[in-house]
């Protein structure tokens, strides 16, 4: 193995996380910085011509190559797992920017009592309310403390959106559940296609809150604080699943690249695949040496480093701890161990598809311009009554509309799957189908985790890691309720046939839910229950920090990606103005 | 090297001029003496009738509009399988290979080249029956994994770019009124609410003026 000249910082994931931190870094430290990215370089001018549905959104080219890893799933700890050979529920990203490139840009901030979600909900309901089955905990710190940082975020992305909280003024129009925020939006919402439009006006009548989804999709051309411009959208539709041609989609490579480039002390290394945390194994008061990585080439390479942080997204950072040794594997039998507890994904259904008379244009618009309503969101209704806690926001966004992936999505009217019949149905419903999506908090529970497979190995024999992953009757009973919910939004939009969702079974990796799977390096308060502190510090060894969506104890509803660029910053923040004067536990 | 293999079509079934990446290059292919012959790149010649025509009765020509044939669904599926797809280059293809329900996705060793290969060899003749005969074969196989590879296939190739081999003219996109890549709809996106806009199809090639190459190319 080649051991490299030591540098101050490594990064492990070159995606929003690990770009965001090096830019702190480089631009407030004279540190110098290595980013370690497993896939390949990228830039805007890649994605001039990747408006191609099949290469990109049929056959995945952005996401990660699985011939050389995946994971294994099972949905529970009796049950032998099955490697998931292609992708289907979730879309894990590769190459400088990860799956910032390829993400929709929808920007919601998590609802308030989220961060506290233990304590409000035996507060308000009692202990007795919580599922049986829960690991329900609180993050160790608050939606106050977030709210500057979810601010610079905003900011940094140009994020378009309206307001419905300034400093506990509701504002209307606005959506008035938020948390609130110290300003406006940095730029106005974005235009509103046809079918988001009837959805806001269904939602009205129904007596919702509906307001204009925060998009980093930017309404207008923006330049952020860092000085770095990005154009206005042109609503081509290609978005989610593509990077962006002009570079309107805030993605890590159009937003943070442009700034790291022009710093002497940050390099990017990509084709660099980190295989190990390198340790010296003390059990309480450990330290990080740095990380052993292999390159392009397949030489392996060791690259010692004073402060090593993790950012390689929520699966790689659980495995990257296991497979180094670094804490204890959670068993579920005892509830010892803390590395790769409270496995969360989201509660995203279509709550209704919806087939409506008049042709909807469909393959105008972005995807994260449309309409949303979060009256029912977190525990903003009472619950004392119904047979689950919280919710979710309902969406009706001009998503993924290509003709492949949409042709043949029927009314139950039409029984043909194949021939004359089905053809004539699906040229008439191609462009007269929508939906209303629904996105639902997934609690946390016991027996929802991850460790290492028995069996299973990826490209260079080291085990893959293990979910093991099912819905409760919480999920279920909530996605039942949105659906009646979803069902009378469309029947309001004047909807002349409805699918309404059937129904969530066991968890099913072959459809899509989204990208938003949390957990496994948790942060908490507790070093019994948690791997990292509350400035994603790890508890035992104080020169790791682990960045991302590992680190949210329990999925909140909403899309993630904006608190953890929140919570990057306020690391950021603690390092710089903690941690390098006095190197050792914050908390 | 095996016998280069052609499909030798009638020009006037697949509707005249056709624009295909031939050998991985652009050109313009004319019929000559009313014929058509198409390098396959996959399948023998025996297969590629057999294969359009069965592409035929999922998406038929009829008075709704052109169908398969027309959008030479065949070639796409024959370069789909001759590339890194066919062979799955990307699929996690480690063992054991045990069953799972379904909700853990295809767990089977076989790849799309040989899962089309085995279900070919099942069709022996299907191109030269009567549209009645040929469709009672097709109910037989719905439910098999070759059938769902060709169903998913057929729709690939009536919509997708015309860089990979279908979508012939864009006959796919005009049918659904999708225009392609369009690189600009700021100005229309919030107008012509509830009555249909249906901008000219443009392809990948003709919007960028770049030779854009498709994954079915690369090695």
């Amino acid at each position: 193995m080649k051991t490299l000249p030591a540098v101050d910082v490594v990064i492990v994931g070159g995606g929003w996380t690990g770009l965001l931190m090096a830019k702190e870094l480089g631009a407030r430290t004279a540190l110098s910085v290595v980013v370690l990215e497993r896939g390949g370089p990228r830039k805007t001018e890649d994605y001039s011509t990747d408006m191609d549905e099949l290469d990109y959104a049929i056959r995945f080219r952005m996401m990660q190559d699985l011939s050389q890893e995946t994971v294994t799933l099972r949905h529970s700890p009796s049950q032998r797992a099955a490697p998931l050979r292609q992708h289907g529920s979730f879309l894990p990203g590769s190459g400088v920017g990860g799956a910032g490139e390829h993400w929709a840009g929808v920007f919601p901030r998590f609802v308030p009592d989220s961060f506290e979600l233990r304590s409000r909900t035996i507060e308000k309901y009692g202990a007795g309310r919580l599922p049986d089955d829960h690991s329900i905990q609180d993050w160790g710190i608050t939606y106050n403390d977030l709210e500057p940082h979810y601010t610079r975020a905003e900011f940094l992305l140009g994020i378009s959106g309206k307001a419905g909280n300034l400093r506990g003024t509701p504002i209307d129009g606005g959506n008035i559940f938020e948390g609130w925020r110290s300003t406006e939006y940095p730029t106005p919402p974005t235009k509103i296609p046809y079918v988001s439009s009837l959805f806001r006006e269904a939602a009205k009548s129904l007596g919702y809150h509906p307001y204009p989804v925060p998009a980093a999709t930017t309404s207008i051309s923006f330049t952020n604080p860092d000085g770095v411009s990005r154009p206005g959208c042109a609503y081509c539709g290609f978005c989610v699943l593509f990077g962006c041609m002009i570079g309107a989609k805030a993605q890590p490579t159009n937003t943070l690249l442009p700034v790291i480039q022009k710093q002497k002390n940050v390099s990017i290394r990509t084709g660099a695949c980190v295989r190990r945390i390198v340790h010296d194994g003390a059990p309480l008061k450990g330290q990080v040496r740095g990380v052993t990585y292999v390159d392009a080439s397949g030489e392996e390479i060791f690259q010692p480093a004073a402060l090593t942080i993790l950012a390689s997204w929520t699966l790689n950072n659980t495995r990257l701890l296991l497979l180094s040794g670094l804490g204890e594997s959670y068993d579920p039998a005892t509830g010892q161990g803390t590395v790769g507890r409270n496995l969360t994904h989201q509660v995203l259904i279509s709550a209704a598809t919806v087939f409506f008379e008049k042709p909807l244009n469909r393959f105008m618009g972005a995807a994260a311009a449309g309409i949303r309503v979060s009256d029912l969101d977190g525990d903003l209704f009472d619950h004392s009554h119904l047979p689950f806690l919280r919710g979710g926001s309902f969406a009706v966004l001009n998503i993924a509309s290509g003709p492949i992936a949409n042709f043949g999505v029927l009314p139950p009217s039409v029984k043909a799957r194949w021939g004359s019949d089905w053809k004539k149905a699906g040229l008439h419903y191609y462009d007269r189908t929508g939906s209303i999506g629904f996105s639902g908090e997934h609690l946390a529970y016991k027996g929802n985790y991850m460790d290492l497979d028995p069996t299973y190995k990826d490209r260079v024999g080291d085990p893959l890691l293990r979910l093991t992953l099912d819905w409760r009757d919480n999920e279920r009973k909530m996605a039942e309720f949105a659906t009646a919910k979803g069902v009378e939004m469309a029947r309001a939009m004047g909807a002349k046939e409805i699918i309404p969702f059937p129904g969530l079974r066991t968890y099913d990796a072959t459809k899509y839910q989204s990208t938003h799977l949390q957990g496994g390096t948790i942060m908490g308060s507790s070093p019994d229950r948690s791997v990292v502190n509350p400035f994603l510090q790890h508890w035992q060894f104080s020169n790791l920090f682990v960045l991302g969506g590992s680190s949210i104890p329990q999925n909140a509803s909403s899309n993630p990606t904006p608190t953890i660029l929140a919570l990057t910053y306020r690391t950021a923040d603690a390092i710089v103005e903690r941690y390098l004067k006095n190197a050792g536990p914050l908390a | 090297m095996r016998r280069r293999q052609f499909l030798t079509l009638s020009a006037a079934s697949l509707g005249g001029v056709l624009v295909f990446s031939l050998d991985r290059k652009s050109s313009l292919l004319t019929a000559q003496d009313k014929r058509l012959r198409i390098p396959l790149r996959f399948f023998d010649e025996s297969e590629a009738l057999i294969v359009a025509a069965s592409a035929s009765r999922i998406f038929p020509s009829d008075e709704s509009g052109p169908g398969a044939r027309e959008a030479g669904v065949a070639i796409y599926i024959d370069r789909q399988l001759a590339g890194p797809y066919g062979r799955d280059r990307f699929r996690y293809t480690q063992g054991p290979f045990e069953d799972a329900p379904a909700e853990f996705g295809y767990q089977g060793k076989a790849t799309p080249r040989e899962i089309y290969r085995e279900g070919l060899k099942n069709l022996k003749g299907f191109d030269k029956l009567q549209t009645v005969e040929r469709d009672k074969i097709l109910e037989q196989i719905e439910s098999s994994l070759f059938f769902s590879l060709l169903r998913q296939h057929t729709i690939e190739g009536m919509f997708s770019d015309p860089i990979h081999g279908g979508n012939v003219d864009m006959v796919g996109w005009q049918l659904v009124g999708f225009p392609g890549p369009r690189m600009s709809n700021y100005d229309d996106v919030d107008k012509h609410f509830g009555e249909a806009f249906r901008p000219k199809p443009v392809s990948l090639r003709q919007v960028t003026g770049i030779d854009v190459r498709p994954s079915e190319d690369e090695k």
